[in-house]
């Protein structure tokens, strides 16, 4: 566990050092292995050349790999329980390229085809319902909220494939904190961008829009759950969810929403856009659950994109994606069977 | 319009339409084998060589349905040479994508591919439409049409359409899930056309129209 080598916090006046200093050797061996796999032609010709450069250049032990071709955007190695797995990160391309964003399109390379009509500039976040300070905040002003963290986590698709990616970001619950919620707000509601003018996707009836997504209080204030802003060391790219969203690490990937433009304290349970469409299908709380198949398909295992061969046996799916021993005990004594 | 429709007639039946067609037929399963092997099927390539011959299948069925349609209303009777051909690059494509699904998806795990089958209502659909499609594939030849008699023969082959029927379902039920239906539009409009033209037809409409008094 990387964690533990930190036995200051920046509460007891610890300055952060600089980020390639407090990364584990092994974490930046296997990011260079991965970009001379690039370089070696997994990727395009632009982007091998760009990462047969960037692996001379780590050399110096640099900690983030970027791409280049956006804003930088790094946070220091989170301390979070469970929030820095050590498996093998899924490459760029792949994670900014197959994507599940029906606002653009509902073809897997459909967002990042079209998301680059997506205006994140201004972009703020409605803060709204049972909360004492309700209100709009500026993206400027979300960006400055909290000290930003570099999370390694698994996402595992409902469709039955799975990605390791390096989020960028900080606990929700540091905004949950600071807008300090009433006696009431059981649940929080995200409301996601829905503008046909700049999203092609909106215009079909795929989905009732905006796509909404809901958390337990409880799971909303869990360290893991995380408000990102960026990926690889650089803010998010469109098709990934620019420039805000939540990633939820032990819930399939649609409970992650994207593009957050409104967050609502409430007192019932919200109806998510997927439960919405489809109840037998998609139940709230969708945790990671191998025992619980979805009806059209297994959740028992899934595929590693980028690394579980053609023909290798899919891996086992593990329960709440892995992260069992961190929120395993927010949902003691619940039939998951019932509540999936 | 007449020299149009005599060049394609003469077009259709030259020496290398066959081999010609052979060829274009195989070209997808050339494509999906060379982007296999130099990983260009994208992140998910399991995913993309499953969805592709399955596409491949729907895409063949139509052209051999639509044969028969066209043969008769723009004239073309060369058409039917090619028939044949069609049937078997469905077959064909039928058999990848049942492959693809039961060793990329399913490993070989053949109590978990059977156990798939009896739960899943869309892969039941899809196995069932390969399961029909196997004895019209085994019947593809000369000396079977012989053996069975031109009549039996037909009345068996006629099962290619409940494979159309299931082929759609199996296709609709999968995009179900995801409320996904413009590309399942698409292919159960061309097949509802391909079928309803046979039904008008076929001696049967012309039993509803004698029994429902709009003929005698």
């Amino acid at each position: 566990m990387r964690g533990n080598q930190f036995s200051k916090s920046s509460a007891s006046g610890f300055v952060h050092p600089l980020s390639s200093e407090i990364t584990p050797q092994m974490a930046y061996t296997q990011r260079r292995n991965w970009l001379k796999h690039m370089a070696a032609g997994v990727a395009g010709v632009t982007m091998a050349a760009w990462a047969a450069r960037e692996a001379l250049a780590q050399t110096g032990a640099e900690a983030v790999v970027r791409t280049g071709k956006l804003t930088s955007l790094t946070g220091a190695v989170s301390r979070v329980s469970g929030a820095n797995t050590m498996e093998k990160i899924t490459t760029y391309v792949d994670a900014s390229n197959y994507n599940n964003f029906y606002e653009f399109g509902t073809d897997k390379s459909d967002p990042a085809k079209y998301a680059h009509t997506l205006h994140t500039k201004p972009w703020s976040v409605e803060i709204e319902g049972a909360v004492k300070k309700p209100g709009r905040m500026d993206l400027e002003d979300l960006l400055k909220l909290s000290p930003m963290e570099e999370r390694i986590y698994r996402l595992r698709c409902v469709e039955g494939w799975s990605m390791v990616i390096p989020w960028v970001g900080y606990s929700l619950a540091e905004l949950i904190k600071r807008v300090e919620p009433l006696g009431n707000a059981k649940y929080v509601e995200f409301i996601t961008q829905a503008d046909p003018k700049t999203m092609p996707g909106v215009r079909s009836r795929v989905l009732d829009w905006p796509y909404v997504e809901g958390l337990r209080m409880d799971e909303a204030m869990h360290p893991l759950t995380l408000l990102s802003f960026g990926m690889y060391g650089e803010v998010l790219p469109n098709q990934n969810g620019a420039p805000v969203r939540l990633v939820v690490p032990w819930k399939y990937g649609f409970k992650s929403a994207k593009s957050l433009v409104k967050i609502r304290f409430v007192e019932k349970q919200p109806i998510n856009s997927w439960g919405r469409s489809a109840p037998q299908e998609y139940g709230f709380y969708s945790n990671v659950n191998p025992n619980v198949d979805h009806p059209r398909w297994s959740q028992a295992s899934e595929r590693r994109i980028g690394e579980d061969g053609l023909f290798a046996k899919k891996r086992k799916t593990l329960m709440f994606n892995g992260y069992e021993a961190q929120v395993g005990q927010l949902y003691a004594g619940m039939d998951l069977k019932k509540l999936y | 319009m007449l020299d149009a429709s005599s060049s394609l007639r003469s077009a259709l039946s030259h020496r290398w339409t066959k081999s010609s067609l052979y060829l274009v037929g195989l070209m997808p399963f050339a494509w999906l084998f060379w982007g296999a092997a130099n990983n260009a099927l994208g992140a998910n390539p399991a995913e993309y060589l499953i969805r592709a011959t399955g596409d491949w299948t729907l895409r063949f069925l139509c052209l051999t349905l639509a044969v028969t349609p066209l043969r008769v209303t723009l004239g073309l009777p060369e058409l039917l040479k090619h028939r044949r051909m069609f049937g078997r690059f469905t077959y064909f494509y039928v058999v990848l994508h049942l492959l693809c699904y039961s060793w990329l998806d399913m490993g070989f795990e053949w109590a978990d591919i059977a156990r798939d089958i009896a739960k899943r209502p869309f892969i039941l659909m899809g196995f069932s439409a390969f399961v029909l499609l196997t004895p019209l594939a085994a019947t593809s030849f000369n000396r079977a049409v012989r053996w069975l008699g031109a009549k039996r023969w037909q009345r068996l082959h006629r099962a290619v359409y409940i494979v159309a029927v299931l082929a759609v379902l199996h296709f609709f039920w999968m995009r179900a899930g995801k409320n996904n239906f413009a590309e399942v539009f698409v292919y159960a409009s061309i097949m509802f056309v391909l079928l309803a033209w046979r039904f008008f037809r076929s001696s049967l409409w012309g039993y509803f129209l004698r029994v429902s008094g709009f003929t005698r």
